[in-house]
């Protein structure tokens, strides 16, 4: 019994026609908080992620012999950074290197951390891969406290000993050939960048475009607008169509909602992360696409020889490993592509290859506006 | 180079439409005395659900007509909870959104899985290359007609004095024989209809396909407008003008040689302390509608 509780008399006969509609009331009250209850269950079930079980045929992980890898992302898979890591892993899944599960959406560093404790409690998974910069305390604490179990997290910090693995989108190489693209593209010598905010992930994407830019054109200016925020197409589109009242041509997106600008004025632009052609047949030139497919095999051979040591895996990411590398050059272009950029772009990206060409790496926040020889 | 005055001004009228659509029906609903927080779900939902018409039937219309549609079943829902359950106004409101925010991202998860965007058939600008006027259909109809239709029946209809008689005075009201909780469902429904519109323009409009989180607060933005416009029609479209312009003006300063200095947080919250600044002169000793936040019940 709860302390301090006394049931209600019974209501009397006379005082029926008031407290019956009283009564009513609460009833009334009581339908909208169950209401309002069912209202939460179903948010909080939305919200709180969804557990795949996509290409998990055998769910309790060790009938099949191989490594359960768990995905735990702090974004929705819709948001392109956590989504290229869940691509990469259900590409794995089907090709038979991994099982995998994942959940997302642990927004808070409180989610993340039960999230993970949760994890591991019930699915007893042999690797962990998910991105950490919105909770780089609390996923090393739980790494720390669980060093049998391999831990690979997105982050900008360094790796932690015994366990914790860190990569990141070490895009640099497909942005410095977008760049000398968009150089060579550009007949008003402006080029506009529309990206998320002046972070390290983002800078040196941004400023290796820039670089490139200046080789293929050296006075070319470059604008950039963050629009703070990772998903606000509305505003990136805004921003896009400042840069092109500003006098830019040529459009990098690093955001979504630039391409429907670009689009829309009939404009050449890049896009990001994935290939975004098909978003925009006849403006897209190429995307800057992320492959994390090199860094998780590298985590799923280590785990597996038993040689799985905490490292920094962002050289996996790099054009030279696989990790990443620009879209096909579409050929349907409503502008034409000169053939001779083409090769040149082609010749420099052969280079990268061969480890003849290192693309500088620059995670200095760039100035709205560069005029790239000076 | 030479600034772009005629950019950002085109580009004020085009930020500033949603906010006006939206402003517009939190006012209707306001002026019923209902605070619907409720506005940045319903503008999410009519984002989505007028999206996933248009990729569906590639018609845009058919996409504006189904977003109308789930304005007035939001606006029914918010009704169904703050007038014939009496909850209160700011849980409700609070609890649509998550509802119909989280609705909406899960059935976008089902459909389309996490693969790459889909494009809806949209609207296209009137007037290209005409400077100010190469705006979308939605913008003309906001501004020539949505605004000047509304001021004229909250000012000269019987709805548009039933409205304001339920939000003043609803006792009163009842007396002099109007039904209050009709009245306010309807001004509910009508402001969450605008309110769906609004929203369905970034998907519709503007961009040509959904992304989560689209809304991006804007109807929070709004809530404050209508205060910032004391409930009155033209004054909240003055400060949707006003917040399109101050944001359009930062997106094109910052990429100004001149001001490239100027760090970019600032000139991000550039439009927000404009807007605070203005609530701070102009928001004071506001008169809320006399029955703001009160269910009505017959004594």
């Amino acid at each position: 019994m709860i302390h301090g509780f006394r049931p209600r008399s019974m209501p009397t006969r006379s005082a029926t026609s008031s407290s019956y509609s009283s009564s009513f009331r609460r009833l009334g009250r009581g339908v909208a908080s169950l209401a309002l209850a069912c209202a939460v269950l179903v948010t909080v079930a939305a919200c709180g992620g969804t557990t795949g079980e996509e290409a998990s045929t055998g769910a309790d992980g060790g009938e099949s012999g191989l490594p359960l890898v768990f995905g735990a992302f702090a974004t929705p898979l819709e948001e392109p950074w956590d989504g290229a890591i869940h691509a990469a892993l259900e590409s794995a899944a089907e090709d038979g290197l991994i099982e995998y599960q994942h959940v997302d959406n642990l927004a808070t560093a409180d989610e993340m951390e039960s999230g993970l404790r949760d994890i591991i409690a019930n699915q007893e998974p042999d690797i962990i891969i998910g991105d950490a910069f919105a909770a780089e305390d609390a996923v090393r604490a739980v790494a720390a406290d669980f060093p049998d179990i391999a831990f690979a997290f997105g982050s900008g910090g360094e790796e932690q000993a015994p366990n914790f693995s860190v990569f990141d989108n070490w895009m640099q190489d497909p942005a410095y050939l977008a760049g000398m693209t968009a150089g060579g593209l550009t007949e008003s010598g402006t080029i506009g960048v529309v990206a998320a905010m002046p972070i390290p992930e983002v800078n040196r994407i941004v400023n290796a475009f820039i670089a490139g830019a200046q080789e293929t054109n050296s006075s070319a200016t470059v604008t950039v607008s963050f629009i703070n925020s990772f998903f606000d197409p509305a505003t990136a589109k805004q921003a896009a169509e400042a840069a092109i009242a500003g006098g830019a041509d040529v459009l990098f997106a690093e955001r979504a909602g630039v391409i429907a600008a670009a689009e829309e004025n009939g404009l050449p632009v890049f896009g990001m992360m994935v290939d975004q052609q098909a978003e925009a047949p006849e403006h897209v030139v190429s995307s800057l696409l992320w492959d994390m497919r090199p860094t998780v095999e590298a985590i799923v051979e280590s785990v597996e020889d038993g040689s799985y040591e905490a490292a920094n895996l962002g050289e996996f990411s790099f054009m030279i490993n696989g990790g990443s590398s620009l879209a096909p050059f579409n050929t349907e272009t409503a502008f034409e592509v000169p053939a001779d950029l083409i090769s040149s772009v082609e010749a420099r990206q052969a280079e990268i290859l061969a480890g003849e060409f290192e693309t500088p790496v620059d995670e200095e926040a760039p100035a709205g506006s560069t005029t790239v020889g000076e | 180079m030479d600034f772009p005055l005629l950019a950002v001004l085109a580009a004020t009228l085009t930020i500033a439409t949603p906010l006006v659509w939206a402003a517009l029906g939190a006012l209707i609903n306001e002026r019923a005395g209902i605070l619907n927080l409720g506005i940045e779900g319903t503008m999410y939902a009519g984002a989505f659900v007028g999206f996933l018409t248009a990729v569906t039937t590639g018609n845009p219309y058919l996409g504006l007509g189904t977003a109308v549609v789930a304005g007035l079943a939001a606006g029914a829902l918010m009704g169904l909870l703050t007038v014939t359950l009496g909850v209160n106004q700011h849980v409700a409101g609070i609890g649509t959104t998550l509802l119909l925010v989280a609705a909406c991202d899960f059935t976008n998860r089902l459909l389309f899985a996490t693969g790459t965007q889909q494009a809806a058939a949209s609207f296209e600008r009137w007037f290209p290359g005409l400077g100010v006027l190469a705006q979308y259909p939605m913008t003309f109809v906001a501004f020539l007609v949505l605004a000047p239709v509304l001021w004229w029946v909250l000012r000269s209809t019987g709805f548009g004095l039933r409205l304001h008689a339920v939000g003043e005075n609803p006792e009163a009201a009842d007396a002099a024989g109007i039904p209050v909780a009709r009245t306010r469902y309807a001004a509910l429904m009508l402001g969450s209809a605008l309110m769906a519109v609004g929203g369905s323009f970034l998907t519709l409009s503007l961009l040509g396909s959904f992304t989560l989180d689209i809304v991006s607060g804007r109807g929070w933005i709004c809530i404050a407008l209508v205060i910032f416009g004391r409930w009155k029609v033209w004054p909240v479209v003055a400060g949707a003008l006003l917040f399109g312009f101050t944001d359009a003006l930062q997106l094109q300063l910052a990429i100004t040689p001149m001001f490239s200095g100027v760090p970019n947080e600032l000139l991000i919250a550039f439009p927000y302390l404009v807007v605070i600044a203005a609530l701070a002169v102009w928001g004071r000793k506001v008169r809320y509608p006399g029955a703001y936040l009160t269910p009505y019940r017959r004594a």
